[in-house]
């Protein structure tokens, strides 16, 4: 940025602006930035080229769901359901979304090739891990979207190889009438390995909440925690995994209660206290003459 | 102007500062219109003579000089700089010991500075500034926090005195930002700003900064207890509609 003339700021600069701010917009609110960014913008080719790059990063890192067209379900916005930038597959139904990054919607499907699914063996297993986390998913998280994805090894055939699968859960809430948008995400990779019979599950957990009535407060909360099981039947690990998973989130979301219940007492009092340290509010009656400073100092017990 | 001071209440109070470098070189025929309407987080210089750090705003600017309220004089050193009139200078130097100590009382350490002026209509304005860096690195006492920053900014428009009574406007805004972070929990970060204003009139009998303090002492209490009551548990309520805590309750882990 240094060798740019001060007065004139290239469209190179704008552009990497725009995008910042609307790669910043909290959970469902980037329609609201990019409003205003175009206003302030006032230059609708700028503005398009840096949506254009910015919307399909936002919707990918903020996992957003989507409807598609003729009642086909929801397909989520992943990096590991990219095909291409417009097309999303979802697993469950093998359906290739196509999608409109900017309109954020879906504007049509088509039936996933065979060449973008798996192998029946990784499916196998593939499709064991989504029943359970949707029955998970389904009584834990009132809004929730799952997927589950194969990210490595889905042509592998039969055992002797190793293959990962990731499972997304998304839960987004969006109250704007309330002045409260938020959301829970939860990116869990699973590596399959053969050789030591092993299962390594390494989970990202991030949520956000934006409460903005007369002012703007925002929680940005992330976690990772890791865990391994035995490599078993596709049923089995199915359950198993499902049940780590379960485990580890109902851990964070207590430590992240405790979080808040430890706020006032301890947390928040380090930046300010509810009352001063006399336990009584401050004596500014005292103040009255100028004199007196040196009074309150010696009353409260606190001359230099 | 408008759709910039949307940006504002959308963006995470932690990047305000990016934000609004962001605008301001977007829209630097707004920027003094920016500077006045856009809360920022303090800054700080050290007042090498007296030994003591000051805090730096729009009020105490001149140029590109800051008025240090322990030594009267600009930094860096500034001929004409503008001064507060000999009489209100007398009640800032006041302002600022007393302000220091109720500081030290609310926040156990941090650092505060008190800028008053002459305004137009015969009265004048305060304004009434702390910082506190609540880090384990900083004035943190109890250690629990990896960051955590209280910027509180108070303007007073004190109108001139009537039959013994003068009209006190106060606008507060407090900026926060705090994150705790270990390995069982992870990070935990909760920031954000409000702003809020307060009218009074207000017998004099007892002097303006017996006023304004009270004024000040009751409005950084609302605010407190407003961010950690209603801001804060308006995120947690969020929290819990997204993944409610019954599941703990109703479901042992399977294990």
């Amino acid at each position: 940025m240094a060798d740019i003339e001060e007065t004139e700021l290239s469209d190179k600069q704008k552009n990497e602006i725009a995008k910042w701010f609307l790669l910043n917009s909290p959970v469902g609110e980037i329609q609201y930035v990019a409003k205003d960014v175009k206003a302030i913008l006032n230059d609708d080719a700028l503005y398009n080229e840096a949506a254009s790059e910015a919307f399909p990063l936002y919707n990918k890192s903020h996992m957003i769901c989507l409807g598609m067209p003729g009642r086909a379900g929801d397909v989520l916005i992943t990096s590991f359901g990219e095909l291409n930038e417009k097309e999303y597959l979802e697993p469950r139904t093998a359906q290739v979304a196509k999608i409109d990054h900017i309109k954020q919607v879906c504007t049509g499907a088509r039936p996933a090739l065979d060449e973008e699914l798996p192998s029946a063996y990784i499916e196998e297993f593939r499709c064991a891990v989504d029943m359970e986390i949707l029955k998970y998913v389904g009584e834990a998280y009132p809004k929730g979207i799952c997927s589950v994805y194969c990210t490595n090894g889905k042509d592998v055939e039969g055992p002797g190889s190793d293959f990962e699968l990731a499972v997304v859960i998304s839960a987004t809430r969006l109250s704007p009438q309330n002045f409260c948008n938020g959301s829970w995400r939860s990116v869990w990779n699973i590596e399959f390995r053969d050789e030591e019979q092993l299962l390594e599950l390494k989970g990202k957990l991030q949520v956000g909440a934006h409460y903005f009535e007369e002012g703007n407060v925002q929680l940005d909360a992330k976690h990772e925690c890791k865990d391994s099981s035995i490599f078993q039947s596709p049923d089995d690990c199915a359950i198993t995994i499902a049940s780590i998973i379960r485990h580890h989130e109902t851990e964070y979301l207590a430590s992240l209660q405790d979080s808040y219940s430890n706020l006032p007492d301890t947390t928040f009092k380090d930046l300010r206290r509810k009352l001063p340290v006399t336990r009584t509010l401050f004596p500014w009656h005292n103040t009255l003459q100028f004199s007196l400073t040196k009074d309150i100092t010696k009353e409260l017990g606190i001359g230099k | 102007m408008e759709a910039a001071m949307g940006l504002m209440r959308r963006i995470p109070p932690k990047q305000t500062e990016t934000a609004l470098s962001a605008l301001l070189t977007l829209l630097p025929h707004h920027s003094s219109d920016l500077l006045s309407q856009v809360d920022q987080p303090l800054q700080v210089l050290s007042d090498v003579d007296h030994g003591k750090d000051f805090i730096l705003c729009e009020y105490n600017r001149d140029a590109d000089s800051y008025r240090s309220p322990w030594s009267n004089k600009y930094h860096p050193p500034l001929e004409d700089g503008a001064l507060p009139s000999l009489e209100l200078r007398k009640l800032e130097v006041e302002a600022n010991d007393i302000f220091a100590i109720y500081r030290d009382q609310y926040y156990e350490g941090g650092i505060s500075s008190v800028y008053m002026w002459e305004d137009d209509n015969e009265g004048f304005v305060a304004c009434f500034l702390i910082k506190k860096d609540g880090s384990k690195t900083g004035h943190g006492r109890r250690g629990y926090l990896q960051e955590g920053g209280w910027d509180a900014i108070h303007v007073i428009e004190v109108g001139p005195e009537e039959e013994g009574v003068a009209h006190y406007r106060l606008t507060s805004t407090v900026m926060l930002s705090l994150t705790t972070d270990n390995e069982s929990s992870g990070t935990f970060s909760l920031s954000g700003s409000i702003r809020r204003q307060m009218d009074m009139s207000l017998s004099v009998a007892e002097g303006h900064l017996c006023n304004m303090g009270r004024m000040i002492e009751e409005m950084e209490s609302k605010l407190r207890n407003s961010l950690d009551q209603v801001y804060f548990g308006k995120t947690k309520e969020m929290v819990c509609t997204l993944r409610p805590p019954a599941e703990v309750v109703m479901r042992l882990p399977d294990s």
